[in-house]
C-alpha cells in the first residue's frame, strides 16, 4: 500500500523511515483519517514528516503521487521573475527585446520556459528545445539566441566575470557535513575562552571539604558554576563566483564552526562586503541586513573572521560603485574599515594557497587592509589564524 | 476513542486536529513547534481540558536533565538523616523523589504531559529519553524496581527550534508545525478572547498588526499572544478605531506599541522609518 509513495519521498530527500511508514499504516486502521483525501493528507504528514524545513518537499511528493485526487501542488521550480526581467533589459538591443514582443513578450517568455520545466526530466546539452547548455534555445546557459534565458550555469566561465548572473547557485554553506571537520574543530578550540556562567551545579570538592570541617562535621554541599566556552564569533563568508572552486573547505569549516561555538553569527557577501550582508544566501534577494545594523548588533567582545579569496578586480575594493552585483556608494576598503574598526579581533581565511597570493593584486590589497592578519585555509594556517585571535 | 475538535476557547485548524487525534489513538508522544506566542504550550492545557485529563507539566530549563523527569534520589537528605539518627535512613525508598514522567506513568486515569521547550535542555537530553518515552517505563536502580506506565499518556512536548533534535527521537514522534494564523483564523481566535469586540475595532487592528509584521528587519515579530495583549490594552485605553485608521506616515509608531514591541531595537527601526517619512514629506 502507498509504497511507491514511500520511495518517492526518500528520492525526494525527505528523510523517512519504515517505522514511520508502518505507523502511518497503524494509523490507517485505526481510522484517524476518516476517508477525506485532506485528512489523509494531514496524517501523513504528521506522520512522515518531522521537521519545517521538509513540508514544501513532502508536499511536491504528495502532489505528484497522488495526482488525480486533488492535488494542487506546484511543481515547479520557482525563478524569480525580476532578476530574468533586469538580466534581459541590461543585454538585450532595442532589436531583440522586439523579437520578444513577437514571440508573445516576457509573460509568454516565462510561461513557455515553465512548461518546459515541467516537460523537462534530466541534464540536456545541445538541442534547440530543451533547457540546457550550448544550444540555441531560448532556455539555458551559453547559448546564442538573442532571448536566451540563462538558468543555473554551473560555474562561471571566467573566473573574474564581470557580472555574475547565476543567481541559483548561491546555496546555503551545509553545515552537515561532519566527515573531516574534526581536525578543523580540534584547531577551533583553540578559541575556547572558559568562562563559568549560569546556576551553581558542579560540586566544589575542595570548598565543600574545608566548610564541612569548619561545620563541626555536619556536611556543608559547596557548588560552584559549571564552565562554558563564551567567546563569541562573527562569521563573514563570501559566496559565489571565484568562490565556487573553494565551496567544499568552506562547507567543511563552517560545519565544524557551527558546532564549535554557542555564540555563531555568520553572514554572506559576496568579493567585498559593503553596505548589506545577507544571512542567508539563498534568499540574498529578498533579505539583507544592512552593515551598519551589524556593527550595532554585535558588540566588539566578538571577534570576527572573513572567509573568501578576496579575488576580484581592485576597483571592487577601492572605488565606489565598482561593485559586481550593485551600485555600491562607499568602496569596500571604507566598508572593511569600519568593520575592523569596530571589531579589533579579526583575521581574514583564504583558500587560495598562500604561494599564490603573490599573483593577485586584490589579495595584496585586502592583506595590507587586514594589516597582515590574512592566512590560508588550511590546518596550518587555521591554527596560526587562531593563536593569532586569541593575543 | 474521545476526539479533539478544538475547545470554545482555542481555535484548531483541521491539519492540528487530525495530529492531536492520530497522536491520542496511537499512543504516541506529538512534537509541536512553530513561532513562539502561536499558542504551543496552551494547546496542550486545551487538550487536556478538552479530553477531561488532568495536565501534568514538565517546563525544561537548559540545566534540566532527563532523570529528573524520571526520579531523583535524594542523598542529601539522608545523609543527613543517618548524621542524626532518623530510621528513616534504612529505606532508600523514602529518599527516591518522584518526577513528572513517573507521576504520569502511575496515575490512575491516563493524564497528558507537556514537554515544555525541549530544546532548551541539553544536547543529549532527548536521546536520554528515547526508551521511557517508547516504551513508558524506566527502572529505578536504588529499589530494584521498574516503574511501567498503567496507562500511556498523551505526551505534547513542544519545541522552539533552537537545537536540532536528534532523528531517533522525531521518528518515535507525530510532529506538526503550527503556522502562523492567517486573517481568518486569526479574527476566529481573537473572537473566542474577546467576544464583545467591535467589528470595526477588530479589523483596523489586525491590518495595524499584520502590517507590522511585513516590516522587515523586525527583530521579533510580534505573534498572536501579542495581539491578543495589545487588543486588550486598545480595549481598556478605549481607543477608537479611527484612531488606528489614521495612516499618517509621520506617525508609523502604532498606538501603545508596548505590547506589540519587545525589544528597543525594532522600536528604534520604526522610529527611523517614521522620521525618513517625515523627511521625504518635508
Amino acid at each position: 500500500m502507498f509504497f511507491g509513495f514511500l520511495f518517492e519521498l526518500r528520492e525526494a530527500k525527505v528523510p523517512v523511515s519504515l517505522k514511520e511508514f508502518l505507523v502511518l499504516m497503524d494509523a490507517m486502521r485505526l481510522n484517524v483519517a476518516a476517508y477525506s483525501v485532506e485528512d489523509f493528507y494531514y496524517l501523513a504528514r504528521t506522520a512522515l514528516v518531522k521537521d519545517e524545513r521538509h513540508l514544501d518537499k513532502f508536499d511536491l511528493v504528495f502532489g505528484h503521487y497522488f495526482k488525480g485526487l486533488e492535488a494542487p501542488a506546484d511543481a515547479t521550480p520557482a525563478i524569480p521573475a525580476e532578476w530574468l526581467k533586469a538580466l534581459g533589459e541590461k543585454l538585450l538591443t532595442d532589436e531583440e527585446k522586439k523579437q520578444i514582443e513577437a514571440m508573445g513578450g516576457w509573460a509568454k517568455l516565462m510561461e513557455t520556459l515553465q512548461e518546459r520545466l515541467n516537460e523537462q526530466k534530466g541534464r540536456h546539452e545541445g538541442g534547440k528545445k530543451w533547457i540546457g547548455t550550448a544550444g540555441t534555445s531560448p532556455y539555458g546557459a551559453h547559448g546564442y539566441n538573442p532571448e536566451g534565458v540563462r538558468i543555473g550555469q554551473e560555474e562561471g566561465r571566467n573566473s573574474r566575470a564581470v557580472k555574475v548572473w547565476d543567481k541559483r547557485e548561491f546555496r546555503n554553506l551545509d553545515d552537515r557535513i561532519e566527515l573531516g571537520t574534526r581536525n578543523i574543530k580540534v584547531a577551533l578550540r583553540r578559541l575556547r575562552q572558559f568562562a563559568r556562567e549560569g546556576a551553581d551545579l558542579e560540586l566544589d570538592l575542595d570548598d565543600t571539604i574545608r566548610s564541612t570541617a569548619r561545620n563541626a562535621g555536619w556536611l556543608d554541599l559547596k557548588l560552584v558554576r559549571e564552565r562554558r566556552n563564551a567567546v563569541k564569533v562573527l562569521l563573514l563568508l563570501d559566496i559565489g563566483g571565484s568562490m565556487d572552486g573553494h565551496i567544499r573547505t568552506c562547507a567543511e569549516l563552517f560545519s565544524a564552526a557551527s558546532t564549535e561555538f554557542k555564540h555563531l553569527s555568520s553572514f554572506y557577501f559576496h568579493n567585498c562586503p559593503y553596505e548589506a550582508l545577507w544571512p542567508d544566501a539563498n534568499r540574498r534577494r529578498v533579505e539583507h541586513m544592512s552593515t551598519l545594523e551589524i556593527l550595532r548588533t554585535y558588540d566588539p567582545s566578538y571577534k570576527l573572521i572573513f572567509v573568501g579569496d578576496a579575488s576580484m578586480s581592485p576597483y571592487e575594493i577601492d572605488e565606489p560603485g565598482a561593485s559586481v552585483e550593485h551600485f555600491n556608494d562607499e568602496s569596500g576598503a571604507v566598508w572593511m574599515g569600519r568593520l575592523l574598526a569596530a571589531y579589533p579581533k579579526a583575521i581574514w581565511l583564504n583558500p587560495v594557497p598562500e604561494r599564490y597570493w603573490g599573483g593577485t593584486m586584490s589579495i595584496g590589497m585586502m592583506r595590507t587592509l587586514m594589516g597582515e592578519r590574512m592566512f590560508p585555509l588550511t590546518l596550518e594556517g587555521l591554527d596560526r589564524a587562531m593563536r593569532r585571535l586569541t593575543r | 476513542m474521545a476526539r479533539f475538535d478544538g475547545t470554545e476557547s482555542y481555535i484548531a485548524t483541521e491539519d492540528l486536529r487530525v495530529a492531536v487525534n492520530a497522536a491520542v489513538a496511537l499512543e504516541r508522544p506529538l512534537l509541536v513547534k512553530g513561532e513562539p506566542g502561536t499558542g504551543k504550550t496552551i494547546l496542550a492545557h486545551e487538550i487536556a481540558k478538552a479530553l477531561g485529563k488532568d495536565l501534568i507539566a514538565w517546563h525544561i530549563k537548559s540545566t534540566t536533565k532527563a532523570q529528573q523527569g524520571l526520579y531523583e534520589y535524594d542523598a542529601v537528605t539522608r545523609l543527613r538523616d543517618g548524621q542524626l539518627g532518623d530510621p528513616k535512613v534504612a529505606d532508600i525508598g523514602n529518599y527516591i523523589v518522584q518526577g513528572k514522567l513517573w507521576q504520569a506513568f502511575t496515575a490512575d486515569v491516563a493524564p497528558v504531559l507537556l514537554i515544555d521547550e525541549i530544546d532548551k535542555a541539553d544536547i543529549e537530553f532527548p536521546n536520554d529519553l528515547l526508551l521511557e518515552l517508547d516504551r513508558m517505563e524506566f527502572y529505578v536502580y536504588e529499589t530494584r524496581e521498574t516503574v511501567k506506565a498503567k496507562h500511556r499518556p498523551v505526551v505534547i512536548i513542544t519545541s522552539n527550534n533552537e537545537k536540532e533534535l536528534p532523528d531517533a527521537f522525531l521518528r518515535r514522534c507525530f510532529f506538526h508545525y503550527i503556522r502562523f494564523p492567517d486573517r481568518d483564523t486569526m479574527t476566529k481566535i481573537v473572537d473566542v478572547h474577546y467576544p464583545g469586540l467591535q467589528k470595526a475595532l477588530l479589523r483596523e487592528a489586525l491590518t495595524v498588526f499584520y502590517d507590522v509584521r511585513e516590516v522587515p528587519g523586525l527583530k521579533k515579530k510580534p505573534s498572536t499572544s501579542e495581539l491578543l495583549d495589545w487588543i486588550k490594552l486598545l480595549m481598556v485605553e478605549d481607543v477608537s478605531p479611527e484612531t488606528l485608521r489614521q495612516r499618517d506616515p509621520a506617525k508609523l509608531i502604532p498606538p501603545l506599541h508596548g505590547a506589540l514591541l519587545k525589544n528597543e531595537q525594532d522600536v528604534h527601526l520604526f522610529e527611523r522609518l517614521a522620521f525618513l517619512n517625515r523627511r521625504e514629506r518635508g
